[in-house]
């Protein structure tokens, strides 16, 4: 895990370290952009925590995506991009998951664009969103096998035709 | 026959189910809404995506950095030099070069070209929905005028490719700022008619007035952006918020609007058509000469004609003669031919197709980049870089780990977000204003489905 990130004096990154102390395992800035890395355990009460205090106010989710960091481990990478509209301000969450276990709290409590963008991001990656409503293929069919954008998915796999059914 | 107690008790309330699309002719094809519903008012919605997704992110993971544009020309294919765009300086952030200042200025006229195009595409096509076929055919002409420009600067109409990782193509074409300025004159003129048409058109404000309403709040918990944002009271725009390119140089105007209705995003869209003309005329008035692309040092290339004098006796004859290419090749008319720029340094962008094609220095440094694992190599590391498209914010996070391709290459599609709120926005409509208010969201599944 690289740990180039740049030393910054923000103030969000202060309340979310003051606030949860050892969960931020990493902060600062990233090409110009901030960025913390956050234990998966932890991720839902910073969310909260961001979008409902009045001095942070990150009522946006811009993004939510995954990466897959193969062969590293922890291999996958859930990518949360918050947005404050009022001091026009952006945070972006790194939350890093092991294989054996890549499962994450769901932020469709919060966000209701989060229904989709984890319903997305479960279709091409298979993280599971513990407590999503309805956790299901958004782009790919339903009986696809897989999940497409991992990086073991060879990219030229087939899948059995699927037709209607008579 | 007189109906008893029990008969009239017993009538049936059940919600019927209509199923839209996706062949269906206002859905593109490409999207499926279930709809319930009481009478003709809809209760509930479910909206299927996915019928157009071609692994974008997998493929572009798959080729070099620079073999992506052609993919990204196909996301929002409407204003496919926007994506072209936002690609090469998401690129470019992970190599921490800046390129030239004219190449800044090229870039940011051809993003509004484009983003007149994508909202003279949206509003024709809403208006043509609802009945107003004379404002589609006055706005396709208006759109004719931009990509003939288009197709003059690039060499293609739609799927472009123009923008290069470290600068663009080809400067423009003797000529082309005349054309240009000439065609904003006549968009103008045709977007001040279709104002007359519809802005006061009693039937089309009955149409999309009050329809597909979506309020402040849910706006922002959906994470919408662009004119469906600004059409509830927010000013958010990449270009002021967060400024890229030169941008910050400009005067202009983000407008808003407070209905949040279809009327209010066409409202929107007429006005930001009218500040992209302004744009683009002071980007035509302060445009500096100089080179259109940098080298992998940063270092701005030399845009003199020729470099290599002395060495190679051969391309001196080569100075304003033109290059013997197959005309059936892009962008090998005769203004490009004739236009030939050799540039010193080629670890970075790929080189003019006449430099290409004319000469072998060209053609081995056009080999070396897009030869696999040859290419051009990022440091590893994340970026993400945001442009402000037509639909909203066009958003890249890539991941690389230091080889030719790749490893991650995730795109934010402005006009899922909207989409993803269709099933709210749309009830208690009717069954015929699901037209409109999908039309006022200018879904492009190319986007969407990625």
């Amino acid at each position: 895990m690289s740990s180039t990130f740049e030393p910054v004096d923000n103030n969000t990154l202060k309340a979310i370290k003051k606030k949860f102390g050892d969960a931020v395992l990493e902060a600062g800035l990233d090409k110009g952009d901030l960025v913390a890395i956050v234990s998966p355990g932890k991720i839902h009460d910073i969310i909260v925590f961001l979008r409902d205090s009045p001095e942070l106010d990150f009522k946006m989710l811009i993004d939510l995506f995954v990466v897959d960091y193969m062969p590293r481990k922890p291999r996958f990478e859930v990518v949360y991009h918050l947005h404050c509209l009022p001091r026009n301000e952006r945070i972006r969450l790194r939350v890093q998951l092991d294989e054996k276990k890549c499962e994450v709290d769901t932020i469709t409590d919060l966000y209701s664009v989060a229904n989709w963008l984890e319903r997305e991001a479960w279709d091409m990656f298979g993280v599971v969103f513990k407590g999503h409503p309805n956790l299901k293929r958004l782009l790919m069919y339903e009986p696809f096998e897989g999940h497409p954008l991992r990086r073991d998915y060879p990219i030229n796999k087939r899948q059995p035709l699927i037709g209607p059914k008579n | 026959m007189e109906k008893t107690e029990s008969q009239k008790s017993s009538k049936r309330t059940e919600s019927a189910f209509l199923n839209f699309g996706p062949s269906h002719p206002s859905m593109h094809g490409v999207i499926r809404i279930i709809t319930e519903l009481e009478g003709e008012r809809i209760v509930g919605a479910e909206v299927e995506i996915g019928y157009l997704h071609r692994c974008f992110e997998k493929a572009c993971e798959n080729v070099g950095w620079t073999q992506a544009f052609p993919y990204t020309d196909r996301l929002n294919y409407v204003s496919s030099l926007l994506n072209n765009v936002g690609w090469a300086m998401t690129a470019e952030k992970l190599f921490g070069v800046t390129v030239p200042e004219r190449c800044q200025y090229l870039r940011v006229i051809v993003s509004e070209i484009s983003r007149i195009v994508d909202h003279l595409t949206c509003i024709a096509a809403a208006a043509m929905e609802l009945g107003a076929l004379t404002v589609f055919l006055y706005f396709m002409k208006a759109r004719e005028f931009l990509y003939d420009l288009i197709e003059m600067l690039t060499g293609a109409r739609i799927t472009v490719s123009y923008v290069r990782i470290g600068g663009v193509k080809a400067d423009f074409p003797p000529g082309f700022e005349e054309k240009l300025r000439r065609a904003l004159k006549e968009i103008e003129k045709i977007i001040v008619e279709v104002d007359k048409l519809l802005t006061r058109n009693r039937i089309f404000i009955d149409r999309t007035k009050g329809i597909g309403v979506l309020d402040q709040q849910r706006t922002i918990a959906y994470g919408i952006t662009g004119p469906l944002l600004r059409a509830v009271g927010v000013p958010y725009d990449v270009r002021k918020d967060k400024p890229y390119l030169v941008y910050d140089r400009f005067d202009f105007e983000i407008p808003i609007a407070d209905g949040g209705d279809s009327y209010s995003r066409y409202l929107v869209r007429m006005e930001e058509m009218r500040q992209s003309v302004k744009i683009i005329e002071q980007a035509l008035e302060n445009i500096p000469p100089g080179a259109i692309a940098v080298d992998l040092s940063g270092r701005e290339m030399t845009g003199a004609d020729m470099v290599e004098t002395g060495k190679q006796g051969k391309v001196r004859d080569y100075v304003g003669a033109k290059a013997k290419v197959d005309l059936t090749l892009d962008g090998t008319d005769s203004h490009g031919a004739s236009n030939v720029r050799l540039v010193e340094h080629r670890e970075m962008t790929l080189p003019s197709r006449e430099e290409c094609y004319g000469n072998i220095e060209g053609l081995i440094a056009n080999f070396m980049l897009v030869m696999d694992n040859w290419g051009i190599k990022p440091p590893k590391g994340e970026a993400y870089h945001a442009v402000e498209a037509a639909n909203g914010e066009l958003g890249f996070y890539v991941v690389s780990d230091g080889t030719g391709k790749p490893m991650r290459a995730r795109c934010r599609g402005p006009c899922f977000f909207p989409m993803a709120t269709l099933h709210e926005m749309l009830i208690g409509d009717m069954v015929a204003d699901i037209i409109p208010a999908f039309g006022s969201i200018n879904m492009i599944a190319g986007e969407l489905d990625r």
